[in-house]
């Protein structure tokens, strides 16, 4: 696509035609997970059609085209991220999934009593328990980076966290709550300066940014599949292969095994050691498709769009009166998070849900931001490159016919 | 414009919601208990001051939604001079009409509070209404943590 031509793309996803309690959907939960396009529900339509059968397993025809469609996707995630090789890129069925492998792998190998994890005051839930779990199991404590007013990562009081003690740093790339992109590259730098491996989560920001874990140089990568137009029940875990080559495996079982006797397992190469039991192939494959959908727009392109939607998001909302942005970082993803003064975000969720609005009303799985601004929950719209001024238009005046009922 | 809303946000619900009934802390309470729900951060403590087993003052604190500020404020009118059986038979029948599974629920039977009957409409706001009377069961059988509805 030479010019980004939001109507046509709109027209790929049949999803946007539905009329919710009588009005033309406005989808703005984005950020909770996408629409998916016609050529994601194809490809896994053709793929149960033709294609299917068990991965890696079989000499027949259909193991094979099979196996072919499954670790074609895997090849489409190495490109669509930079990474070095295929072996450094691992299916899983999640972020949530990604950074419970690292932690119960990489971080039980490597984090002992007295060690120290760092995390930033703005993470999600995922990026939280499992190293909380970790510290439980391990002895080592949880540190936290604060976050100022404008929901930034306070930069030097990160720094004054790591020490010798430090063993792993895992930050949120673009945050889910706040819209928030962290300076990950200066982090990683930090980090390294020490010799910190450093976990992105980039659940939020895969759909939104473009993605080069070489050039980041981050040591792990996570994010699910269906906040990148693609299907649920798929994420990613990337990690330098000389990280994943020397961590135990997660789960054992079928395919991540080389031999198998009562006596002594031997574990499989690279990513299979990772990966016990069938796949999720079919959504692997949707995964795939979605990348080749993304790559036929550009994630430049894609990108300079949702930043327009999200300044003119902003601008209006900043003339509502009573309403506060959550949430005002410098360098921001296509988030907007509110509050309205005397009205609660769920009440905000249904007024705006009777007119089609979709939008996500509640903690968004970040606990501790809600304490951070003293807020119990907040109301948030989230875009994607199909949504359009106009839905931001509807958005607004719903918002502010709400306040009028509210009075 | 938001017509179909109607039933759900009615004048006595937005009234309530601007003016809570009973919103006070009551010093000594007998009874003290926190309400929480976590999947929208609807946060109330419930004081009762009893005399034998017959409410006797109802208040609460705390911040929520329209739905479940309304639904605590009329519970705390309602319930003053109720016995813990009375208080409790009522929960029940709000409960019923709240989930909705009685196509002939007798709304007459339960008064000012079928205010808050259009909540069955909304599955996801059920629990909104719901939480100040599931405090105040644990309130009356002498629960001491916190409440919540997930």
């Amino acid at each position: 696509m030479t010019v980004f031509d939001v109507q046509k793309i709109r027209q790929d996803f049949p999803i946007l035609k539905e009329k919710i309690r009588g009005k033309d959907l406005v989808y703005l939960d984005n950020a909770a997970t996408c629409q998916k396009p016609q050529a994601v529900i194809d490809s896994i339509v053709h793929l149960y059609s033709h294609d299917y059968a068990n991965v890696h397993r079989g000499v027949h025809t259909l193991s094979v085209r099979s196996t072919d469609k499954f670790e074609g996707a895997r090849t489409k995630v190495k490109e669509f991220i930079n990474a070095g090789s295929e072996k450094e890129i691992i299916f899983v069925k999640g972020a949530t999934e990604a950074i419970n492998l690292v932690a119960q792998t990489y971080g039980k190998a490597n984090i002992k009593l007295g060690d120290e994890i760092i995390i930033t005051a703005m993470e999600h839930h995922s990026n939280i328990v499992p190293w909380q779990m970790l510290c439980e199991q391990t002895g080592a404590i949880l540190k936290i980076a604060p976050i100022s007013q404008q929901g930034e990562l306070i930069f030097d009081e990160f720094k004054k966290l790591v020490n010798d003690k430090t063993k792993l740093i895992s930050v949120v790339h673009m945050s889910n709550a706040l819209g928030t992109i962290n300076p990950v590259k200066e982090i990683i730098a930090i980090a390294h300066e020490k010799g910190v491996p450093v976990l992105l989560d980039g659940a939020q920001a895969i759909p939104h940014i473009t993605v080069d874990v070489q050039e980041l140089d981050c040591d792990f990568y996570v994010f699910s599949a269906h906040k990148l137009y693609a299907p649920t029940g798929v994420g990613v875990l990337y990690g330098k292969q000389a990280l994943l080559e020397a961590m135990p495996p997660y789960q054992g079982g079928g395919d991540m095994i080389r031999k198998v006797t009562f006596e002594e397992t031997e574990y499989n190469v690279l990513p299979y050691k990772f990966e016990a039991g069938t796949p999720n192939i079919a959504d692997v494959v949707g995964l795939g498709a979605a990348i080749d959908y993304l790559n036929t727009i550009g994630m430049a392109k894609i990108a300079a769009y949702e930043a327009e939607l999200l300044a003119y998001a902003t601008e209006k909302a900043q003339s509502i009166q009573g309403l506060r942005i959550i949430g005002e970082a410098g360098h921001k993803g296509a988030i907007l998070s509110f509050v309205l003064d005397k009205i609660h975000p769920h009440d905000i969720g249904t007024m705006l849900d009777s007119l089609g609005i979709a939008i996500r009303a509640g903690h968004h799985c970040a606990m501790p931001v809600m304490d951070f601004y003293k807020v119990p929950a907040t109301a948030r719209a989230s875009f994607a490159m199909y949504n359009t001024k106009e839905e931001i238009d509807v958005l607004i005046n719903g918002i502010e016919s709400l306040i009028e009922v509210f009075g | 414009m938001f017509d179909d809303l109607r039933d759900l946000y009615q004048e006595v619900i937005f009234d309530h919601n601007r003016n809570p009934r009973n919103f006070r802390i009551i010093e000594n309470a007998d009874k003290k208990v926190e309400g929480f729900n976590p999947l929208c951060g609807d946060r109330l403590t419930l004081y009762l001051q009893m005399q034998g087993d017959v409410i006797a003052d109802a208040s609460f604190q705390g911040s929520g939604c329209a739905i479940s500020t309304a639904s605590v404020s009329l519970m705390t009118e309602i319930v003053k001079g109720k016995t813990e059986q009375e208080a409790e038979e009522l929960f029940k029948k709000f409960h019923e009409m709240t989930t909705g599974k009685d196509e002939n629920f007798n709304m007459e039977a339960i008064g000012k509070l079928a205010v808050l009957a259009g909540v069955r409409e909304y599955p996801a706001r059920v629990k909104c209404a719901t939480l100040a009377w599931h405090t105040l069961d644990a309130a009356i059988k002498n629960e001491q943590q916190a409440i919540s509805t997930e």
